[in-house]
C-alpha cells in the first residue's frame, strides 16, 4: 500500500505502535512480519521506494546474489533465470511489486529529521509534521552515507573526489585517468568498467575479502547458502567487530561467472598498489604492504574454500561435483608504485570506494557510542522500543545481504511485538 | 594413551596481552604510549644512544636497566666501526617485531613454535645518500624478510602467521609508511 508525499489529514500529533523508518528491501520485510504479527504500524520514507536503488546507484549494477538467492520476508524469485542476476532497474520492480502486496501504508516523501524519546516510545519530527509511536524500526541500511578517510581533505582542489554513489558511467567522468581507493566489491568493479571503457586505472588497496564467482562447478553463494555459513549467528563467532567491519567480497554478477580479483584487474590493465597513505600537494604516497594483504587475502580465500571442501565431503558431494578448482594466488607486481604525480599523471579523479556507514545524525536518542556506532545486541537497540535492521553481521553473516533481512525483521518482529503487548500489560495494571 | 591436550607454550603471556587489549578498549587515553631514545655524538660518525625511559598507561615508565647503542659507519666509509649503522638499526627493529608478533599470533592461534629465524636484507643504492643522482632515494630501495619456521602446523597455518604479525607489527607499518617527523633545535 502506498499513500504519496501529502498527508491529508495533518494531524498534530499521529500516534502508532510502530513506525519503520525506509522502504528498501529491510524496512518493507519488517512491514511484513509486523502486519504476520497483527502489530500496527506505517513505513515512512524520505523518497521513493527503493530509494537508494533508483537514486544512488551506477547503471551498469548486478545484484552480488543470484537470482535464487534474492529472497525478503515471504518472498521470492518466481522468473525464468534463477542463476541470473538482477540489474538495479529489475531489482527496484521486485522490490516495488513487493511493497505492492503490503498491507500498511508507506508515506513516501516523508523526511525523518529528528528523533527523540518521550514517556513510553518515540517523537518523530519529520519534514511533514509529527508523528509519535511506541515502538521504532531503523530500517535506513547499513550504506547512509559514504565513509571517505580524512586524508581525503588534503586532496588538491582541481582533481575530482567521488564515491560509487555519484558515480554512474565512465562518460560522465571527467578527463584523466582514475584512482580508485579501496578494494570492495564497488571498488573493484568500477576499476574494471573504468578500465574497460579505456580509462588508466590505479587502484589502491586495502584489505581485501577475496572469493570467485564459481567453485566446483556452482555459485560460490550456492555452497555459501546450503553449507549454512551465511546463517552463521553473531552471539556464536569469534571476532564479532572485525567481522562487522570487513569490507564487501570481491563478486560481480554478470551471469557468465566471470571472476573479479586483482588478477583480473590486472589483465584488464589496471594498476594496482598499496593501500592509500598520504597526500601531500599533487603527490600521493602509498604503503609498501600490497604483498601481505594479497597474502592475507589469499590464504582467506583457500580457508573459505576450504570450509566447502569439507561440506562436500561431508554431505557426500563428491562425486557429484568437479574436483576444487581453487584460483591461483593473487599476482603481486615486483616493486608496487609508492608515489604517484596527480599532475604529472594526469589523473582528473579520485574514487573513494572506502565504504559506507549508517548516517544517524537525526537520531537524538542516546544509543550511539564513543564513535557514533549504534549499541544493539542483534538489531535490539539499548533503549527499549527501538530496533534497527541491515548492518553488517548485526545477527548473521548474511543480515546487511537481502537474504539475511527478512530472517531478522522476522525475529525482530516478534520481539517487538512482545514487547508492545508487555507494554500494554503494564498501563492496563496501571490503570486497574 | 595420553590423551591430554598438549600444552603449547612460546613463552608469550597471551592473557595478559588480551586483558591489556579489552582494557584499553574501554580507556582509550591509557593506551598512548611515547617511545623516547637519547643520543650523544662520540667522534666521527661514532654515536651513542641510550634508552630507558617511555611513557604509557597514563604514567612515566622505565625498562629494568638503561640499554646502550654504538651507532658507526664500518670501515669501508673510512670510519671506525664502533657499531652498526642506523640503517641496520631499522632491520633489526623489523625483523625484532615480526618475531615478536609471530610468537604472540602462535601463542593466540594455539601453535606450538620450535625455531622462528629469519634473515633481512635491505638493498640501498648509495647514489642517494651521497647526493650522485637526486632520483635515487635515501633510504631502502626495497627490503626483503625471510623466515624459517618450524611449529606444529601446516604450511598455510605458518604463512598466515606471518601475514598477521605483519597486519599488526608497528615496525612494519613505520617502513612501508609515511610518517610526519619534526626535527628541531633547541
Amino acid at each position: 500500500m502506498n499513500s504519496t508525499a501529502s498527508f491529508n489529514n495533518q494531524q498534530a500529533n499521529r500516534f502508532i505502535n510502530a513506525l519503520v523508518i525506509g522502504a528498501g528491501q529491510a524496512g518493507l520485510s519488517m512491514s511484513h512480519c509486523l502486519t504476520k504479527q497483527g502489530v500496527e504500524h506505517v513505513i515512512l520514507e524520505r523518497g521513493e521506494v527503493a530509494n537508494a536503488w533508483k537514486t544512488e546507484r551506477w547503471d551498469s549494477l548486478r545484484l552480488l546474489s543470484p537470482n535464487w538467492q534474492t529472497r525478503l520476508a515471504d518472498y521470492s524469485y518466481i522468473g525464468e533465470d534463477p542463476d541470473g542476476f538482477m540489474s538495479c532497474a529489475e531489482y527496484i520492480s521486485y522490490l516495488e511489486s513487493y511493497a505492492d502486496g503490503l498491507q500498511s501504508p508507506i508515506h513516501t516523501g516523508v523526511e525523518v529529521q529528528q528523533v527523540s524519546s518521550m514517556q513510553n516510545g518515540y517523537r518523530v519530527i519529520t519534514n511533514l509534521g509529527e508523528w509519535r509511536c511506541r515502538t521504532l524500526v531503523i530500517a535506513t541500511g547499513a550504506c547512509g552515507k559514504p565513509y571517505i578517510p580524512r586524508l581525503a581533505e588534503t586532496l588538491p582542489d582541481d582533481i575530482c573526489s567521488l564515491t560509487p554513489k555519484d558515480y554512474r558511467n565512465p562518460q560522465r567522468l571527467s578527463s584523466g585517468g582514475v584512482l580508485i581507493v579501496g578494494a570492495s566489491a564497488s571498488g573493484l568493479q568500477l576499476a574494471s568498467e573504468l578500465a574497460r571503457s579505456g580509462r588508466r586505472v590505479i587502484l589502491a588497496t586495502g584489505e581485501q575479502v577475496r572469493m570467485p564467482r564459481t567453485y566446483r562447478g556452482r555459485d560460490i553463494q550456492w555452497w555459501l547458502d546450503q553449507s549454512g555459513l551465511l546463517a552463521d549467528r553473531y552471539d556464536e563467532v569469534e571476532d564479532l567487530e572485525r567481522l562487522r567491519r570487513l569490507p564487501s567480497a570481491q563478486l560481480v554478477g554478470t551471469g557468465e561467472g566471470d571472476n573479479l580479483d586483482l588478477n583480473t584487474l590486472q589483465d584488464e590493465g589496471v594498476e594496482v598498489v598499496g593501500r592509500l597513505a598520504f597526500i601531500h600537494n599533487d603527490t600521493l604516497q602509498f604503503s609498501g604492504c600490497l604483498a601481505n594483504l594479497c597474502k592475507m587475502a589469499d590464504l582467506k580465500m583457500r580457508r573459505l574454500l576450504k570450509l566447502v571442501d569439507a561440506f562436500i565431503e561431508q554431505q557426500d558431494y563428491r562425486h557429484e561435483v568437479p574436483a576444487p578448482d581453487v584460483p591461483e594466488d593473487l599476482r603481486v607486481p615486483e616493486s608496487p608504485r609508492l608515489e604517484l604525480n596527480l599532475q604529472r599523471e594526469n589523473i582528473g579523479t579520485v574514487m573513494w570506494a572506502t565504504g559506507f556507514r549508517p548516517d544517524y545524525s537525526w537520531l537524538k536518542v542516546p544509543v550511539l557510542d564513543a564513535r557514533g556506532r549504534l549499541e544493539h545486541d542483534g538489531g535490539v537497540v539499548s533503549s527499549p522500543g527501538l530496533y534497527v535492521l541491515g548492518l553488517p553481521f548485526m545477527r548473521r553473516r548474511n543480515s546487511q545481504f537481502i537474504d539475511g533481512v527478512g530472517k531478522d525483521a522476522e525475529e525482530l518482529s516478534e520481539h517487538l511485538a512482545m514487547y508492545l503487548e508487555q507494554q500494554l500489560h503494564v498501563n492496563q495494571s496501571a490503570i486497574a | 594413551m595420553n590423551t591430554q591436550a598438549k600444552i603449547v607454550d612460546n613463552g608469550v603471556n597471551v592473557g595478559a596481552l588480551l586483558d591489556a587489549r579489552e582494557a584499553l578498549t574501554e580507556m582509550p587515553a591509557a593506551a598512548q604510549f611515547q617511545w623516547k631514545a637519547d643520543c650523544e655524538w662520540v667522534r666521527g660518525t661514532h654515536a651513542r644512544a641510550k634508552v630507558q625511559n617511555f611513557f604509557g598507561l597514563g604514567e612515566d615508565q622505565q625498562h629494568c636497566k638503561e640499554f646502550a647503542f654504538d651507532l658507526d659507519h664500518p670501515e669501508v666509509f673510512a670510519a671506525e666501526d664502533k657499531g652498526i649503522t642506523p640503517v641496520e638499526y631499522i632491520l633489526v627493529g623489523l625483523a625484532g617485531c615480526l618475531t615478536a608478533g609471530i610468537a604472540s599470533v602462535a601463542q593466540n592461534r594455539e601453535i606450538q613454535l620450535n625455531r622462528v629465524s629469519c634473515s633481512v636484507e635491505g638493498d640501498m643504492d648509495l647514489q642517494g645518500i651521497l647526493g650522485i643522482d637526486k632520483e635515487v632515494r635515501n633510504g631502502y630501495s626495497g627490503i626483503k624478510v625471510s623466515f624459517d619456521i618450524d611449529a606444529d602446523a601446516s604450511k598455510e597455518d605458518i604463512e598466515a602467521l606471518v601475514a598477521q604479525s605483519q597486519k599488526r607489527s608497528a615496525v612494519y607499518d613505520i617502513v612501508t609508511n609515511p610518517t610526519n617527523v619534526q626535527v628541531e633545535v633547541k
